[in-house]
């Protein structure tokens, strides 16, 4: 799986390099209004060379702020710094998600079912029960606006239960029982691994709203995610953690025994070495594991100006929490398991200078972002993570397939989904690239004063 | 290689293993019957203890003696509910066994129902986990909390082992561990014993859930698989059923774990203590300190 890397990293930046110079000025990269420091060229005025540096840091930066050049000022946007990416790329302004421009659906039966495939107990339903509540609002929103004409939007979600079993019985009965026209889910990449291929053999599409490694959508033509794979964010995710806080040798702590643990390390060792960064400690552990301590000390031993981890949320508090009492004060640097509120209530003061990529931010400005935060807020009386934003944007994207294809034979939801471009998410202008993974930007974040804010100079500094 | 870090490392991971696997052992040792809900009742301790500060705002200390006899009343009600119907219909000892995993899933759903996935903490303030500043020093980091979890850890082998070797109700349950009929016939009040046997390991569970949850403090439903195994190990090292081999199981285990991260890698860390455990248990089939079925506790 890893020995791929290179070559969909490659396909990720030919893809950036394609929408940031192929259509003209919508596409250039977000501009984050915190952002002084960044110089890198703008992709506009792009000859060869800095077009690649350009579509690298589309690929792969948290925040590239695209200061304009003299080339850019002929481009017809005046305020590119303030104008957020969904905002700028959508003409109508929309200020709703939807696409309610498109002719209404008319052919659609009383009730289209869509699978839900979600782990909701055992450890992961921390992931999972946020995930049920994107699915809960997004089918209400859908329902109450009539997004799917006289179609009643119908959410069948059965549980996983963590298990790679588990999401193959929930699969299997999303599609045979429940006579799901596409299917979201399961919420591991290891599940997605075992259930996913049910769906490919049956032609139901499945939209991964939580599988992150290498290999989920080449198992085959009907396998979608809008999560941003692993290696989307982490190399982002490292090149600001280097240039920002001068890191020169770092330890790595990993988990050895589930895909997305083991997905992340391999980007992060990847993106390291194509920094000249030397690992100067390597140590893995098993999820469950509570105790990490020896593997800690043995690498702070070590002196590294920063310590990797990949681990999914659980096990991550408690790497976070032990690195401190040991002593370690450096900046902890961690993969997607991290972007959840509650690894900094359970941290505290320890989780101070976690960096974590991710695909989203709740501090995001996107308006389709602040829009869903405050629904979210009202129905769950909680603040929302990744998972939950990411699994109701996946609602709305089979949504409007169904909506523009105008019916619900998979086959033809399949090749609408295939479509989407620049579809306004709270992710951000949202588009599927031609292999079904997702792409919009990523975000590196820094834990500063208990939350997360956008790592900037700034931010790293305190 | 910073050795004393690792020691200290090493100790404390054992004294959770040992705490964890001293009700283990009790339990067996005179029921001869493995309690495999006892992880769900180590788990209830720590949310008892957890439940008692922020719902009731209790101090540590307090908390924990909620999350002790909580802990300790939790298992005589298991055992009433789960065990005695099977011992008074003389089932074998299989389906005590698989009444107890029965049980330890059931226990744990409720947990899930009652408190969520979602780990749960104690106020980070509360907890006594920064480094004592005298032995930094040294590039020694121990925090109090490992100390008291050290401390208990002994001290509760030491009452146990008093408790089984010297009082009269350890006498009791010697009697019932050898042959229960026999104990009834001499007038051992038998079911008064199991009782007081499950409320005492419980309370143990109790305790060693507590501390875990000020060690780690990340408290979820399903803290005591991370243990069970590892307490099982343990007890199979230490003698089956032996308290003071609980113990030192426990802090051999920790110790192979420690070690072998530290002088080979953390990817064979299991697969190293696996095959040491093997080696001893090749010499001494009995386990360390454990001795012949007849003479269990």
């Amino acid at each position: 799986m890893h020995r791929s890397f290179p070559g969909s990293l490659a396909l990720i930046l030919v893809l950036a390099l394609v929408t940031a110079c192929g259509s003209p000025a919508p596409a250039a990269p977000t501009t984050a209004p915190a952002a002084p420091a960044a110089t890198e060229a703008a992709p506009t005025s792009a000859p060869a060379a800095t077009a690649a540096v350009a579509a690298a840091a589309v690929a792969t930066a948290a925040i590239v702020a695209a200061v304009p050049t003299e080339g850019t000022l002929t481009q017809e946007s005046p305020l590119p710094q303030v104008s957020p990416l969904g905002g700028a790329t959508t003409p109508s302004g929309s200020a709703k998600i939807g696409d309610w421009s498109s002719p209404a659906p008319t052919k659609l039966p009383a009730n289209v079912t869509l699978g839900f495939v979600l782990g909701l107990t055992q450890d992961i339903a921390v992931y999972g029960q946020s995930q049920k509540n994107g699915v809960q609002l997004a089918v209400d929103q859908i329902n109450a606006g009539g997004y799917l004409g006289k179609g009643k939007l119908v959410a069948a979600i059965e549980n996983s239960t963590g298990t790679n079993e588990g999401a193959i019985a929930a699969m299997t009965k999303a599609i045979d029982d429940d006579k799901a026209v596409g299917v979201v889910g399961p919420t591991l990449s290891a599940q997605a691994f075992a259930a996913d291929p049910i769906a490919q053999e049956k032609g139901i599409p499945v939209i991964g709203p939580s599988n992150t490694v290498a290999g989920i959508v080449e198992m085959g033509n009907f396998i979608f995610r809008d999560s941003l794979p692993e290696s989307s964010v982490i190399p982002g995710t490292v090149k600001q953690v280097l240039s920002l806080l001068g890191v020169k040798k770092v330890g790595i702590l990993w988990g050895n025994n589930d895909d997305f643990s083991v997905g992340g390390y391999k980007v992060f060792k990847q993106a390291l070495q194509d920094n000249n960064v030397p690992i100067v400690d390597d140590e893995t552990f098993a999820r469950g594991d509570v105790d990490f301590q020896a593997q800690l000390t043995k690498i702070i031993a070590q002196k590294p100006d920063a310590i990797v981890v990949s681990a999914l949320a659980k096990e991550g508090a408690l790497i976070i929490t032990q690195a401190r009492s040991l002593g370690f004060t450096g900046p902890l640097v961690g993969g997607n398991g991290f972007n959840s509120p509650a690894v900094i209530t359970q941290t505290g003061q320890a989780g101070e200078g976690l960096i974590v990529g991710a695909a989203w931010n709740i501090a995001s400005s996107e308006p389709l972002s602040q829009d869903f935060i405050t629904a979210y807020q009202a129905a769950f009386k909680a603040a929302p993570d990744q998972f939950a934003v990411q699994t109701y944007t996946a609602v709305w994207l089979f949504a409007t397939a169904i909506r523009r294809a105008d019916s619900v034979d998979p086959k033809t939801i399949r090749d609408t989904l295939a479509g989407i471009k620049d579809f306004a998410t709270p992710l951000g202008n949202f588009s599927f690239g031609p292999d079904r993974n997702p792409i919009h930007s990523p975000v590196a974040q820094i834990v500063r004063g208990g939350k997360f804010v956008v790592l900037t100079a700034e931010t790293a500094k305190q | 290689m910073n050795v004393p870090q690792q020691v200290i490392n090493a100790l404390s991971l054992g004294a959770v293993y040992s705490l964890f696997a001293l009700g283990y052992a009790l339990v067996f040792s005179v029921l001869g019957l493995l309690n495999l809900a006892h992880s769900a009742v180590f788990m209830w301790g720590a949310y008892l203890g957890w439940a008692s500060v922020l719902v009731f705002h209790l101090p540590l200390a307090p908390a924990l003696v909620v999350a002790v006899v909580g802990a300790g009343l939790l298992a005589v009600v298991l055992d009433r509910v789960a065990f005695y119907p099977l011992r008074r219909r003389n089932a074998p000892r299989i389906a005590q066994l698989i009444s107890s995993i029965g049980a330890s899933a059931v226990l744990v759903s409720l947990a899930q129902l009652s408190f969520g996935a979602d780990p749960q903490n104690l106020p980070l303030e509360m907890v006594p986990n920064h480094a004592i500043p005298a032995l930094a020093g040294l590039a020694l980091r121990v925090t109090p909390v490992q100390i008291i979890t050290f401390g208990l850890a002994l001290a509760m082998m030491g009452g146990l082992g008093l408790l089984v070797q010297r009082t009269k109700l350890g006498q009791a349950m010697r009697t019932i561990a050898f042959d229960q009929r026999i104990a009834a016939l001499l007038g051992v009040p038998v079911d008064r014993v199991y009782a007081l046997t499950f409320f005492i390991a419980g309370a143990s569970a109790g305790t060693a859930g507590m501390l875990y949850a000020l060690l780690y403090n990340s408290i979820t439903p399903f803290i005591g698989d991370a243990v069970s195994l590892k307490g099982l190990t343990v007890i199979v090292l230490g003698g089956m059923g032996n308290i003071a081999g609980a113990v030192l199981g426990g802090f051999i285990i920790a110790g192979l774990e420690v070690f072998s991260i530290a002088l080979g890698g953390s990817s064979y860390r299991d697969a190293l203590t696996f095959f040491l455990l093997f080696l001893v248990l090749v010499v001494r089939p009995q386990g360390l300190l454990g001795s012949r079925a007849a003479t269990r506790a």
